[in-house]
């Protein structure tokens, strides 16, 4: 019985947490529960990608930033209907990664981190280089909302209520994906390659499909980023923004259920209340406050919480454990 | 269009033997603690705008290069001592984040003290270019050569020739074989990272006069040492050293004759290109494979 409600616990206070903003409906609210639904789905897939597939990725920002600029260019320059350049949005980055995939793939740890810090910086210089189509440095505006039919998501309400639809849905995508064949092999990747190998797993293909998924998910949240701010720049796509989702993906934990979820949620919170908290400490204290003690939390944490966060508590713990033991029950 | 190549020449190794210094930095660090660090480009930019405080301050340029040599070098060995040396055994992908939360509030604190200002140091020596072949020579340039050579020089020496170096480079191969001789782990690491830090504000001073210094510039720095370190095989000595200067020629020769804004993209390509062709470098060996 006990493990029934741990079981349920964790979905009963997500779906209090979702209904919550609805009752305060304050826009502010739902702008950061936007923002931390669009992190949260980049996450799921870098974190599938780092904590099943046990490969870092230093440049999804890149991936984050092709999903915005398709989706941006395809309406604003050739009109499309917002609906099909969010699925060329979704599409284009899948098919970077499988390009560069294949061959950045067989590289192992830190050569792979430096391969794909490249990769990010690469395609960061050609949104600012590319001259008419990306718009240069002063990037693309005037991006229509998104529209499903008739309802055009030109609200903060109606877009949070969409974000965290898609975000649940992703959730339970890859609960089932990772008690799945596919799953436990990526999980004997991470452990090692090697023996993975020998027990028939094809290594490569396994992580490029990782990769792939993982770059279609960012391109997901890039697309829709885009149609929620309706003007980009190249600013948002930089190396520091790669370094963010790694961020979240390791702080909230690897390899678990919430982890994703929570790591956006601890790092967005984290901005948001350095931002608000640091100038009632140091009266006139600017930005730079906040950028130091965010770099010592994050040393703080690696050193203490080199885990991450969700195994804190009961009730994270749980959830953690019963994702194993169902992994191991399926066989 | 000669005198053009040559002036290109000049700049190709000016830029290439401060890349080889940056490079030479990450790689005894990461031979030497198995850290790649990401933070030494901030370091740089620390040290090289101390200097230029306490420069303003009235201080000499000596006085003022080795007061901020020392600071710096004593932070990098706090900074070991308050993280990497706390978080000993942890994985490299954990280590590597610890030095971008080092970077990132190093690059706060500069911002703090020296805003977004763009600040400039003086040459060394005070007469004007050497013209050789119809192209000039910055004199400066030659300092940073000088650098660049004794740093490797010293270097190859420490490690070849002194009992130090050797034991070093046992308790890379061999943790616990060098710690049952009796070398201690935990301190070649501390003086892996304050003779970073010296011998990376050394590199700020000398390359202030030729590019300018502001507080975000260390990043972009230690991105180019890493690509020349990767050039060149994470591993190996004189390999950051080729590395560095052959991303420097290759950058000065296509910003040169190609486009200059592509600059950055240019050594991004050449580090996939290598990546990709032979991940373990030029010079490198095949790096150990986890099983």
């Amino acid at each position: 019985m006990k493990k029934i409600i741990f079981k349920f616990s964790g979905a009963v206070i997500m779906l209090v947490l979702l209904i919550i903003p609805l009752l305060l409906n304050s826009n502010y609210l739902y702008g950061s529960l936007i923002v931390i639904g669009l992190y949260a789905i980049v996450v799921q897939g870098l974190g599938m990608l780092m904590g099943y597939a046990g490969q870092v990725s230093f440049g999804h920002a890149a991936f984050f930033g092709l999903g915005a600029y398709t989706a941006a260019i395809l309406t604003t320059r050739f009109h499309w209907p917002s609906l099909l350049a969010l699925l060329a949005a979704i599409l284009l980055p899948g098919i970077v990664a499988a390009l560069i995939g294949r061959q950045t793939l067989k590289l192992r740890e830190l050569y792979l981190a430096l391969a794909t810090l490249g990769f990010g910086i690469l395609v960061h210089i050609l949104f600012t280089e590319g001259g008419e189509i990306t718009g240069g440095p002063s990037g693309i505006s005037g991006i229509p909302h998104l529209g499903i039919g008739s309802l055009i998501l030109n609200s903060d309400r109606k877009f949070y209520i969409l974000i965290w639809i898609i975000l649940v849905l992703i959730l339970l995508g890859i609960r089932n994906l990772v008690r799945s064949r596919t799953g436990r092999a990526l999980c004997a990747i991470r452990e090692s390659e090697y023996a993975a190998e020998n027990a028939g797993i094809d290594c490569i293909r396994l992580k490029l499909q990782a990769f792939i998924f993982s770059a279609l998910l960012t391109g997901l949240a890039g697309g829709l980023y885009a149609f929620y701010v309706t003007f980009i720049s190249p600013s948002p796509f930089t190396f520091h923004a790669s370094v963010q989702f790694v961020l979240m993906a390791v702080i909230g934990g690897l390899g678990t259920f919430w982890g994703p979820l929570l790591g956006a949620v601890v790092v967005v919170a984290l901005n948001e209340i350095l931002k608000e908290l640091i100038p009632l400490i140091v009266p006139g204290a600017g930005g730079e406050y906040q950028i130091i003690i965010y770099g010592i939390i994050l040393v703080a944490l690696m050193i203490y919480r080199p885990q991450g966060l969700s195994s804190i508590g009961e009730f994270f713990q749980s959830s953690k454990k019963s994702l194993v033991q169902d992994g191991n029950e399926v066989n | 269009m000669g005198e053009q190549l040559l002036q290109l020449l000049f700049s190709g190794l000016t830029l290439g033997s401060i890349y080889s210094i940056i490079a030479l930095i990450l790689v005894i660090t990461y031979k030497v603690t198995g850290i790649l660090n990401l933070a030494l480009g901030e370091f740089l930019v620390i040290g090289a705008l101390l200097t230029v405080s306490f420069k303003s301050m009235g201080m000499p340029l000596i006085a003022a290069s080795l007061l901020a040599i020392i600071i710096v070098a004593l932070l990098a060995g706090v900074l070991e001592r308050l993280t990497v040396n706390k978080a000993r055994g942890a994985s490299s992908l954990t280590m590597l984040i610890i030095t971008i939360g080092i970077s990132i509030s190093l690059r706060g604190l500069a911002l703090l003290i020296w805003g977004t200002d763009t600040y400039s140091l003086p040459s060394f020596t005070a007469s004007g270019p050497i013209m050789a072949g119809g192209a000039a020579l910055n004199p400066q340039s030659i300092w940073v050569f000088l650098l660049a050579a004794a740093t490797l020089i010293c270097v190859n020496t420490f490690f070849g020739r002194t009992y130090w170096g050797k034991a070093v480079k046992a308790s890379v191969l061999s943790p616990i074989g060098a710690q049952l001789q009796g070398i201690n782990l935990s301190t070649i690491s501390l003086a892996a990272f304050v003779f970073s830090g010296a011998l990376a504000t050394a590199a700020g001073i000398c390359i202030g006069p030729v590019t300018m210094v502001t507080y975000d510039m260390g990043f972009m720095l230690g991105v180019k040492g890493f690509i020349a370190a990767t050039i060149g095989g994470l591993g190996s000595i004189s390999g950051a050293v080729l590395g560095g200067l052959i991303l420097g020629l290759l950058e000065a020769y296509s910003s040169g004759l190609i486009s200059s804004g592509l600059n950055d993209a240019i050594s991004i390509v050449i580090l996939l290109a290598v990546l990709l062709i032979r991940p373990e470098g030029i010079l490198g060996a095949i790096s150990e494979r986890k099983i």
